[in-house]
């Protein structure tokens, strides 16, 4: 059961951490709790979905259908983070208004919200499918009762949310200045690792090749694998072997990332001299099309 | 605007010049088993600085992962399927790897030196 419960919660540990910073970040949004459960409950179907054709899913495109899917996954959270803070910055003034309780209206952010249930619905989908494989073997080969078996997926889950619960209340009690440019900063972060870790299956599929010799290796001090590294891999894309792909995907998205900031920001102060102030529910330009 | 062009020509160029460098030596394909949650052999000895062909067969009826950190590699593998494993040319050195579905017995090492072969 033990084993059970670690494996689970292992793979919950990223979706934990992003459903935790994906709530703090859409603080004050109205409607927000239901679109991130909607977004993890439809990452759970799809993620049984997965593992129900998972032999054919490793079948597809030449044996690497499921190093496709994974990078498909992870770059497309990628976006969604980018567009996620690009809105946020162009937002961010009212935002801030609006959770100090000056703003008179409520805050609808229907379209960014889609953004972060997408993110979280990914966390979910990716590693989801992964527990219900193992399990599906478990149950399969009666290695576990049923009880057991249901003890140890509880005991996971309960940990995963705990640290979904952990990160959102550490970002909630960042004084209100800070707020917004922690959680920008820690969705950067995360954004970077989750496209370093797209280029490793990218690697694995042969799309790239080369450039795969790790350039360090810091796997004595925190390897990657224990708990610990695996909680820094998902917040700061912490690797212990990073090789020149990963690192050219990890700068290349924090260039992306400010960039998409900067000129969202840009927009927006833009939009407010020539006195017509931006709609709370617009998409940033970069992504509308 | 001008950022984000720059970031994408810079991930564009990563990607195109990660592609041109394929040009690697002939690869070495070697065998892995998986039964009743063990691999066999346990113990893989390959040639150094070449890219390696693992090929891996499940003869368990489960699905397992097949998950190496110091190798960069998961990859689940259902039960009765093979699949065959691109690996980066190695250093001299052991590289640990598990089966995350089993790990208290699916567990092996690759170990890589300059003369093997």
């Amino acid at each position: 059961m033990l084993g059970a419960a670690i494996i689970v919660f292992r793979e919950a540990i990223e979706a934990g951490l992003i459903i935790g910073i994906a709530m703090a970040a859409t603080r004050g949004v109205m409607g927000r709790g239901a679109y991130i459960l909607g977004g993890v409950g439809g990452g759970l179907l799809g993620a049984c979905c997965v593992a129900l054709f998972a032999a054919r899913l490793s079948a597809a495109l030449d044996g690497n259908g499921q190093e496709y899917f994974n990078a498909a996954i992870l770059l497309a959270a990628v976006v969604m983070l980018v567009w996620h803070n690009a809105w946020m910055a162009s937002h961010g003034r009212e935002m801030a208004a609006e959770l100090r309780g000056v703003g008179a209206a409520v805050l609808r952010g229907d379209r960014k919200m889609l953004a972060m249930s997408l993110v979280c619905g990914a966390a979910v989908l990716r590693e989801g499918s992964e527990v219900v494989l193992f399990l599906t073997g478990i149950a399969a080969s009666g290695s576990l009762s049923t009880g057991e078996l249901l003890g140890g997926v509880a005991a996971g889950l309960v940990g995963g949310a705990a640290l979904a619960a952990l990160i959102f209340v550490g970002l909630v009690a960042v004084p209100m200045r800070h707020f917004f440019s922690a959680t920008a900063s820690l969705i950067t972060l995360l954004a970077a690792g989750l496209a370093a870790q797209a280029v490793n299956f990218l690697h694995q599929a042969g799309v790239i090749s080369g450039f795969d010799t790790p350039l360090w290796d810091t796997s004595g001090i925190l390897a990657v694998n224990t708990l610990v590294g695996r909680m820094m891999q998902t917040l700061i894309g912490y690797t212990d072997q990073p090789d020149a792909a990963q690192l050219a995907a990890y700068v290349a998205t924090l260039v992306v990332m400010w960039g998409a900031i900067k000129w969202a920001r840009g927009g927006a102060e833009r939009g407010t001299q020539a006195g017509t102030p931006a709609k709370s529910d617009r998409a940033p330009p970069p992504l509308r099309t | 605007m001008r950022n984000v062009v720059w970031g994408l020509m810079l991930a564009f160029g990563a990607v195109s010049a990660g592609a041109i460098s394929a040009l690697a030596a002939e690869p070495v394909t070697v065998e892995l088993a998986l039964r009743g949650h063990r691999f066999v052999p346990d113990e893989l000895r390959v040639p150094s600085g070449r890219p390696i062909l693992l090929r891996i067969t499940n003869h368990d009826a489960e699905a397992e992962e097949f998950e190496s950190s110091a190798l960069k590699v998961e990859k689940v593998i259902s039960g009765g399927q093979s699949f065959t494993l691109r690996l980066r040319p190695l250093a001299p050195g052991r590289f640990a790897f598990v089966g995350e579905y089993h790990a208290a017995t699916a567990k092996g090492v690759i170990i890589a030196d300059k003369g093997s072969e």
